[in-house]
């Protein structure tokens, strides 16, 4: 808790440099603005003001700097502006609409959670044979690990296409490509989890004659939890980004991605930067239930301080 | 139909003489611990041709592997200025600003007690956002060549790296720091001699982090705009023309990138953090 005043005072410092990095990123349009509409600029040609760094034509027309935080379309939208349009399309729009960005964000997070459940279940699944079998451990571990090498994210167009042309569409595909960024942090931290029971207490447990399956049950389940919660973390936080690519390609129809990239077609800066918003809320959001389920768990098992 | 036979049963001889392998006396020894996943590879590139063979899969849903590094041989070149573009000027440039940045703001973080409580937790957040999505913005800003790549490279790196280093360099002991003291190291004596150092492994658990996500962010920013050159690009237009052979060449040649990037770093590594008990083994 006493770390609350550091962080405050860093997101109050990167707010404040967000505000002061608007000024040169905005002030061309701003002046030309002024200039159209009569006002005295001070180099009145267009092409010298071109040539001036930010900066420069800042100080040359104070008068115009104004400008610079409520353009419709400017390069480095204010903070407050990315707000007032977060809070537009969220609470001011109904969330059927298709301008309501609760209407896309719920098309991403849909295909996230489906995408994340069908990962983490997959990847325990694969978890526990690599465990026990250890010819599946041999062979299928080394390439888990080098796959994580790979920038998968790559193969999202792909997959999406390709799918389609098999008469799949919507949610599916794009759960699939989450299920795929999810999958590989839980296979590997659930393996290390399911083998962290020290040689200790499984021969405890033989001595008590445990069976297989209560071994697996009573000690090596609850032994990897920990484990499993922190590759959930960064399961989660991935399903999302995959659930976001997996929306570029399809021709930006629907979801937070849809959003980018329409925003970045019609030059939108303002609907670009608030989608990116929402999503780091959501991410954020899914992030803190995973945390908040770890902690609770955790501390049910005693394991929690 | 017999193709689909041919790869049941060769999927069973594989896997029984993987098991023999794998639970044999000499399972402990090196060469084993390469032959047993080279099999299993060998083995899923193979099922996958008589499958495709065999069923007569169209090239729309699925190419075989024959027919991909045919045109990953035949389409050399192209695949070269591709990796160029995308890896060499957009990936490797931003990955190396990116470290950069993120090493010096560390070090300038890590003069002060107050600034590193406050940002390791908001580097930590912003280290799981969705990053990604700064990419239109950035192709906006930067154009549409290989400098939007690096910045939303830049980007996607600054914060892994920027974290694990600000936690390495609290990994030095309280001693430790106490017998520089007392040899009368000043503060840079200190930290390029003593806590620098001992933040290597944290270091480069960052880079590691980072070797995968700089290729995904030179990939992915060229979907939203690039030159006519680039794996990004070249994987998209693919896909419209629906030469999926060329996407999944594309795809061998990022796998191949991204291990070698990956492999390179963790080379490195073992030189520079030798003395630490990961790497003794």
């Amino acid at each position: 808790m006493r770390s609350i005043l550091p962080v405050l005072s860093v997101i109050a410092a990167i707010v404040a440099l967000w505000y002061l990095a608007a000024v040169p990123m905005n002030i061309h349009q701003a002046v030309t603005d002024a200039a159209r509409a009569g006002q005295t600029v001070h180099p009145p040609e267009a092409a010298a003001r071109r040539d001036l760094g930010g900066w420069r034509l800042a100080l040359e027309n104070p008068g115009a700097v104004a400008g610079v935080f409520s353009q419709a379309r400017p390069r480095l939208p204010a903070p407050h502006q990315v707000l007032t349009e977060l809070w537009r399309t969220t609470a001011g729009k109904k969330i059927t609409s298709k301008r309501s960005l609760v209407f896309h964000g719920w098309i991403t997070l849909s295909a996230t959670l489906l995408g994340f459940a069908i990962g983490t279940a997959m990847g325990i699944l694969l978890a526990v044979g690599i465990v026990y079998s250890r010819a599946m451990d041999m062979s299928v571990m080394p390439w888990a690990i080098a796959s994580q090498t790979i920038p998968i994210l790559a193969i999202a167009p792909m997959i999406i296409v390709v799918l389609n042309s098999v008469g799949l569409q919507g949610l599916l595909p794009k759960a699939i490509i989450s299920a795929y960024l999810s999958f590989f942090p839980v296979v590997v931290g659930m393996v290390k989890g399911l083998r962290a029971p020290e040689a200790m207490q499984l021969d405890l447990l033989r001595t008590y004659s445990a069976s297989k399956s209560e071994m697996f049950w009573k000690l090596r389940l609850p032994a990897s939890m920990p484990y499993l919660f922190a590759s959930l973390k960064v399961g989660i936080a991935a399903s999302l980004v995959g659930a976001i690519v997996g929306e570029l390609p399809t021709g930006a129809v629907r979801g937070l991605g849809a959003r980018l990239l329409a925003g970045s077609y019609y030059g939108q800066t303002i609907q670009i930067w608030s989608a990116l918003l929402a999503a780091a809320v959501l991410a954020a959001v899914l992030v803190s239930i995973v945390g908040l389920i770890e902690r609770a768990t955790l501390r049910r098992m005693g394991l929690n301080r | 139909m017999t193709g689909v036979y041919a790869a049941v049963v060769l999927w069973a001889l594989a896997w029984m003489l993987n098991v023999r392998l794998a639970n044999g006396d000499r399972r402990e020894t090196r060469a084993m611990r390469l032959l047993v996943p080279a099999i299993f590879g060998l083995t899923l590139v193979l099922v996958w041709e008589l499958v495709v063979r065999g069923l007569q899969v169209p090239l729309v849903i699925l190419p075989s592997p024959s027919r991909i590094l045919t045109r990953f041989a035949a389409e050399m070149p192209v695949l070269w200025a591709d990796f160029v573009q995308t890896f060499v000027k957009g990936a490797l440039s931003g990955f190396f600003i990116g470290t950069a940045a993120a090493l010096s703001v560390a070090i300038l973080v890590d003069r002060s007690e107050f600034l590193r409580r406050g940002l390791l937790p908001v580097g930590n957040f912003i280290a799981a956002l969705p990053i990604i999505g700064t990419a239109p913005i950035l192709v906006m800003w930067f154009g549409f060549d290989w400098q939007s790549k690096a910045a939303v490279v830049v980007v996607m790196v600054f914060f892994p790296i920027l974290v694990n280093t600000v936690a390495g360099l609290t990994e030095a002991s309280a001693m430790q720091r106490d017998l520089m003291k007392t040899w009368g190291a000043s503060y840079w004596q200190g930290l390029f001699k003593l806590r620098l150092p001992a933040a290597m492994p944290f270091i480069f658990n960052g880079l590691k982090i980072a070797t995968t996500l700089a290729l995904i962010g030179a990939i992915v920013a060229e979907f939203f705009g690039s030159p006519i050159v680039g794996m990004g690009f070249r994987i998209s237009t693919s896909v419209g023309q629906l030469a999926l052979d060329m996407v999944w060449a594309e795809i061998l040649v990022a796998a191949l990138a991204g291990s070698a990037f990956y492999g390179l770093v963790a080379f490195i590594e073992k030189g520079v953090t030798f003395w630490h008990p990961s790497q003794r083994g």
